[in-house]
């Protein structure tokens, strides 16, 4: 083997070394990597009330209520299986907006209400003029919003 | 492969890219330009985001320039640890301050379009936190290789930084995927067709090509002026031993024997 | 003259959008312009250099 052979099989070596244990530890702490929990993910993993956490799914159609103080509102985050009552006192987001992504932080009440402190829209990663999305919706091609925010949360085995 | 162990050599590095140079800034500045005009003017407002979504005609070319440039950094990185060519390591370094920008540009930019549109400057998901590490590796490999006295000792530490952290740019692009991040999922380089309509996806591209040729306009300059600054070292050193002079303190007899070799 | 104005608000979003385009002027451009000097001086440096010691490349 000529030395620039050494070299090479060293840095290729060292380096899948390398990225396998990366792989490893990622995969380990996969759960803590999550932004958010869908209201299925939140319900499995029984978290207690009082406890700092973020939830993330579609703010349901037709639940959005919004309080005569003009600053308080209330609505319901789904993810297609289960649904979690939501109140917020604040300003929300521009993309806020019924049948889209949105992760809200605060923490769940004993009554089963989650009590947002912070209310973030989530992007459905489509781009398009609004003529388009008129168009689109006019001729019945429209899919609905929503890429859902980010894929349903999974619980890993270990966890669960 | 032979056109670029041909350009390989120093010497016709040198010329080539002068000759190159001007195209490339023209290029550069004119793509850019209508990018610009076309991004800001010609293209639609979204239907969602109003015309904030102008930002992204920064932000997304910047973002993919801040990973295309590390991807060139570790490779050339890797043909400097295993090859040993002198060139892929001023390569390298050349490169390093441009992608640190463009990361710089890509976290700035998001930033103030986070904040109209998701309700926050920063959040703490797995692709910000992941693109805010890729800013901290190139502030250390740049760190890394000027912390050392002999120039080779600190370009094989870079090298071996770039390579290691070369891991993060899957963790950048799959982060969206793989875990529930508050940041969208890929609108273009994703399977399947993009969910990004043409008149958008037009001027975002125009605007990634003229990113692309500044990337090259910039590393080429920087090239070439730190080649032009070992040509000067050795130089210097050439009339001190010609001169009869004692050598410079901080030169090892390598760099004199280097110094006659590069002049010869 | 009421479109421009129109145009540089941005629906709303102007402090946001132009901040955006000017930190990218800003960074980009600095960039540019320390290359571009880096590479004339040390030019200058190599050709001074190279006339002294009566070597032309």
């Amino acid at each position: 083997m000529t030395r620039k052979q050494r070299r090479l099989l060293a840095v290729v070596a060292g380096l899948s070394l390398f990225g396998a244990s990366v792989a490893m530890v990622l995969a380990a702490f996969s759960s803590d990597l999550v932004f958010f929990y869908s209201p299925s993910g939140l319900i499995a993993r029984d978290i207690a009330p009082g406890h700092r956490i973020r939830i993330g799914g579609i703010v349901e159609r037709h639940t959005v209520v919004r309080e005569d103080d003009g600053k308080t509102v209330a609505f319901r985050i789904t993810d297609g299986k289960t649904n979690i009552a939501v109140t917020y006192t604040g300003i929300l987001p521009d993309l806020f907006r019924e049948g889209q992504g949105v992760v809200a932080e605060g923490e769940l009440l004993p009554d089963g209400i989650f009590a947002a402190s912070t209310i973030l829209a989530k992007h459905d990663a489509k781009y398009m003029p609004p003529e388009v999305a008129e168009e689109l919706k006019k001729t019945g091609h429209w899919t609905e919003g929503s890429v859902p925010a980010g894929r349903p949360y999974v619980m890993p085995a270990a966890v669960r | 492969m032979p056109m670029l162990t041909r350009l390989a050599n120093p010497a016709r590095f040198m010329r080539a890219s002068s000759t190159a140079l001007p195209w490339l800034g023209a290029l550069a500045t004119g793509v850019i330009a209508v990018g610009l005009v076309w991004g800001l003017v010609f293209a639609p407002p979204d239907y969602q985001q109003g015309e904030s979504v102008r930002i992204m005609f920064v932000h997304v070319p910047s973002a993919w320039m801040a990973m295309s440039a590390y991807l060139f950094i570790a490779v050339a990185s890797g043909v400097a640890l295993v090859w040993r060519h002198p060139l892929a390591d001023i390569a390298a370094q050349a490169a390093a301050p441009v992608g640190a920008g463009f990361t710089a540009v890509c976290l700035a930019s998001g930033s103030l379009w986070g904040r109209p549109m998701w309700g926050a400057w920063w959040v703490w998901d797995a692709r910000l936190t992941s693109v805010l590490v890729l800013f901290f590796l190139y502030l250390g490999y740049i760190a890394l290789v000027n912390a050392f006295d002999d120039r080779t000792r600190g370009a094989r530490a870079g090298s071996l930084l770039a390579l290691v952290g070369v891991v993060n740019l899957p963790i950048i692009k799959f982060s969206v995927d793989w875990w529930n991040t508050l940041h969208q999922p890929a609108s273009v380089l994703r399977l399947g067709a993009p969910t990004i309509a043409l008149s958008m996806l037009l001027p975002l591209l125009v605007m990634a090509l003229g990113f692309m040729l500044l990337f090259g306009w910039l590393v080429l300059l920087r090239m070439r002026a730190a080649l032009n600054e070992r040509k000067a070292h050795a130089l210097r050193l050439y009339g001190q031993l010609a001169a009869g002079e004692p050598r410079l303190p901080m030169a090892p007899p390598v760099a004199d024997v280097a110094a006659r070799a590069a002049l010869r | 003259m009421l479109h421009v104005t129109h145009w540089l608000a941005m629906g709303g979003y102007a402090e946001y959008v132009w901040s955006a385009y000017g930190v990218a002027a800003l960074v980009l451009g600095g960039l540019a312009v320390h290359s571009w000097r880096w590479h004339r001086a040390s030019s200058d440096v190599l050709d001074r250099l190279q006339h002294r010691t009566g070597r032309d490349e």
